[in-house]
């Protein structure tokens, strides 16, 4: 059994090497030899993953559509450096603009013979505009892409900050147990009691909108599959002799978790991750289309939606028909990536059980 | 150990889950920044002798445990105070729209088991051919199609083009009219399309694997009919995941509900969260956010001891 820690003190029938688990000792015996072979194992794992999933061309199309919609983004507009940064106020970062008009320009169309007397501002998709323009007379796929920014940018860091909450302590929750494990877990399953939506709404009930009120809410609800996930996990992994073998040979636990344990447990975070990056992105624009997510100025796809939301009804599919592709195009590509990254590292699987 | 036993096990740890869920609820109010009596009063100035009369008259004075206890006390009564937008009981608020939602979840539900179930059969009893890929495809594009979007397409589609459903709910009618049914239809296919994507893949894969089992080999060899076969040995068996499963869809719809009911203007719970949420109108909010709390751990516990009845090794 493996589930004893280090520094437990001495217990009967354990032979208790002193001097090689004082931190100190520990640090230098680690660098001598570990390195080199804990490098070769991450590597290998990571260098046959990737081979797979460069096979996997459904997964490969995911990422080139991922990586277009990024690239859209950070292209549609310039953009400077915000004027409360003090010493590069103003400063160009990027240059280039990709988008054909202003997504905030509401005269695009001056000077231009409306088809129609009925649509003097909602002009449906034409070569001037391709996408056509929304009820204000803005240029949708100009606001389309710059209105990928919000979405992508939320979707992005929910995520990586959801994963720097939920692994370590999913982590401490799996390699102690007991007592500290008992009380993360029941956090998460308390908080599992809320559906997602409920939960961001009722963190946003008590915040208030806006953009960094909007991504604490996300995280607040995504950590939950993270810790639940990676602590299953760890439970099993940490069953293994080659953790017993570190621990005998006096590594701290930290080390025992970070290099041994972590490396062979995170294989179906990273997959839900991936996977997660879609869910919060579907979040965020259900929150922006109910009117709880970014304000209804910004150009967030869902946001789109919502300040559409009569003209489907109306009769200007292109509204709202656009806009809403393109969160259905960016979620599935990223199922796709995250099924990949899941076949990638576990080849022989039919495919786990998705956490919403 | 006796399923009786375990349905008491399984009770047990739902206690503090359900007490961990009040405590939540009451505890969001006090998380708000500002004072709480200007929810109350909305905000409008007032002399401090005022002040501390409402305060004493909702117990904001009183230790939190106390405000606790006395909030939960009346919650188990079925009282959550008034709404502070509308000044009515919010009991009576809920209870006006629940059926509505209730109505419209259930429909989605029947739609997704009664349209997923069939599909999942066919995908894993062709496996690998054309009717595998269908569904496979339809799997991926139903699971990633935003629920809100699918709703305005479908209003689009069939409200505007083919102008056979009504854009709005009809109004004063009451839960059972043929025109309530009928404009139920819409939202409850939105809301149930993603969990029909994701109990078909269910499905498929958990009847796959029984396909491969030694006892079809034999049930074939010893001369029994596919239908026999599939239908009375494989189906029962691979069903015990995808009735789980589909007990916790339940949270899934609550979900979907709540923006679903925004694109239809649907008369139900989500709809009021939503625009309760925009006033600030906590008591109805505290109110929902606990029953969808308490109705989700339910249907969690529903779906162990259905999977703990159909599978008696899971209670050992």
């Amino acid at each position: 059994m493996a589930t004893e820690r280090n520094d437990a003190g001495p217990e009967r029938g354990r032979i208790r090497v002193e001097g090689y688990d004082a931190a100190t000792d520990d640090r230098e015996f680690d660098t001598a030899w570990e390195p080199t072979l804990q490098s070769e194992e991450g590597k290998g794992r990571l260098y046959y993953a990737w081979r797979r999933f460069k096979r996997n061309r459904l997964a490969l199309a995911g990422a080139a559509t991922i990586g277009f919609m990024t690239l859209c983004a950070i292209f549609a507009q310039p953009i400077r450096v915000p004027e409360q940064v003090p010493v590069l106020a103003g400063q160009l970062v990027q240059p280039v603009a990709l988008a054909p008009a202003d997504p905030a320009n509401q005269e695009v169309l001056l000077g231009h013979q409306p088809p129609t007397t009925e649509h003097l501002f909602d002009w449906p998709p034409s070569m001037l505009h391709l996408f056509g323009t929304d009820w204000a007379g803005r240029d949708i796929l100009s606001r389309m892409m710059y209105g990928a920014r919000w979405s992508l940018s939320i979707g992005f860091i929910a995520v990586v900050v959801a994963l720097f909450i939920g692994v370590p302590l999913g982590a401490i929750a799996g390699y102690y147990g007991g007592y500290v494990d008992e009380v993360i877990m029941r956090v998460v399953d308390l908080l599992y009691a809320f559906p997602f939506i409920v939960l961001a709404i009722a963190v946003i009930a008590i915040l208030g909108r806006g953009y960094w009120e909007l991504v604490f809410a996300l995280i607040v609800v995504g950590w939950l599959a993270y810790a639940r996930i990676l602590r299953g996990e760890i439970l099993s992994v940490k069953e293994n002799e080659y953790v017993t073998a570190a621990k005998a040979l006096g590594a701290t636990d930290r080390s025992v978790i970070v290099r041994h344990i972590l490396p062979n447990a995170m294989a179906p975070v990273i997959v839900q991750a991936t996977l997660s990056v879609g869910t919060v992105v579907l979040a965020a624009a259900a929150l922006g289309f109910i009117g709880l997510g970014l304000s209804p100025a910004s150009a967030e796809w869902g946001v789109m939606l919502r300040v559409e939301q009569d003209s489907m009804a109306r009769g200007r599919w292109w509204a709202g028909f656009f806009p809403g592709l393109a969160i259905f195009v960016f979620v599935l590509a990223i199922n796709l990536v995250g099924d990949g990254v899941r076949d990638a590292f576990d080849p022989q699987g039919e495919g786990g059980e998705r956490f919403r | 150990m006796s399923l009786r036993r375990y349905v008491l096990k399984r009770l047990l740890i739902t206690i503090p889950l359900l007490l961990g869920v009040t405590l939540a609820t009451f505890a969001m109010v006090h998380f708000i920044p500002g004072d709480p009596i200007d929810f109350i009063t909305l905000f409008t100035e007032l002399d401090p002798e005022t002040k501390q009369e409402i305060r004493a008259r909702y117990g904001l004075d009183d230790p939190i445990y106390i405000q606790y206890l006395d909030w939960l006390a009346d919650a188990a009564r079925g009282d959550f105070g008034t709404s502070i937008t509308t000044r009515q009981p919010v009991t009576k608020e809920i209870a006006e729209r629940l059926p509505f939602t209730l109505m419209m979840g259930s429909m989605a539900f029947v739609i997704a088991i009664v349209t997923a179930i069939p599909a999942g059969i066919a995908a894993a009893y062709h496996r690998n051919t054309k009717v595998d890929q269908v569904s496979r495809v339809a799997a991926l594009l139903g699971i990633a199609i935003p629920n809100f979007w699918l709703g305005l397409i479908l209003i689009l589609v069939f409200a505007s083009w083919l102008d056979v459903f009504p854009v709005l709910p009809p109004t004063g009618e009451g839960l059972l009219s043929s025109e309530m049914i009928v404009y139920t239809l819409l939202p409850a296919l939105a809301i149930g399309t993603g969990s029909t994507a994701l109990l078909m893949r269910l499905m498929r894969s958990s009847m796959v694997e029984e396909l491969d089992k030694d006892y079809v080999t034999m049930a074939r060899a010893k001369g029994l009919p596919e239908r026999t076969v599939v239908g009375k040995h494989v189906l029962r068996n691979s069903l015990i995941s995808v009735v789980t499963v589909a007990a916790i869809q339940v949270a899934f719809i609550i979900s979907g509900s709540v923006v679903v009911e925004i694109v239809f203007s649907y008369p139900g719970l989500g709809r009021l969260l939503v625009n309760r949420v925009r006033n600030h109108d906590f008591p109805v909010i505290q109110a929902l956010v606990l029953i969808i709390g308490v109705a989700v751990i339910f249907a969690n516990l529903l779906a162990d001891v259905l999977y703990a009845y159909l599978d008696p090794r899971i209670r050992y």
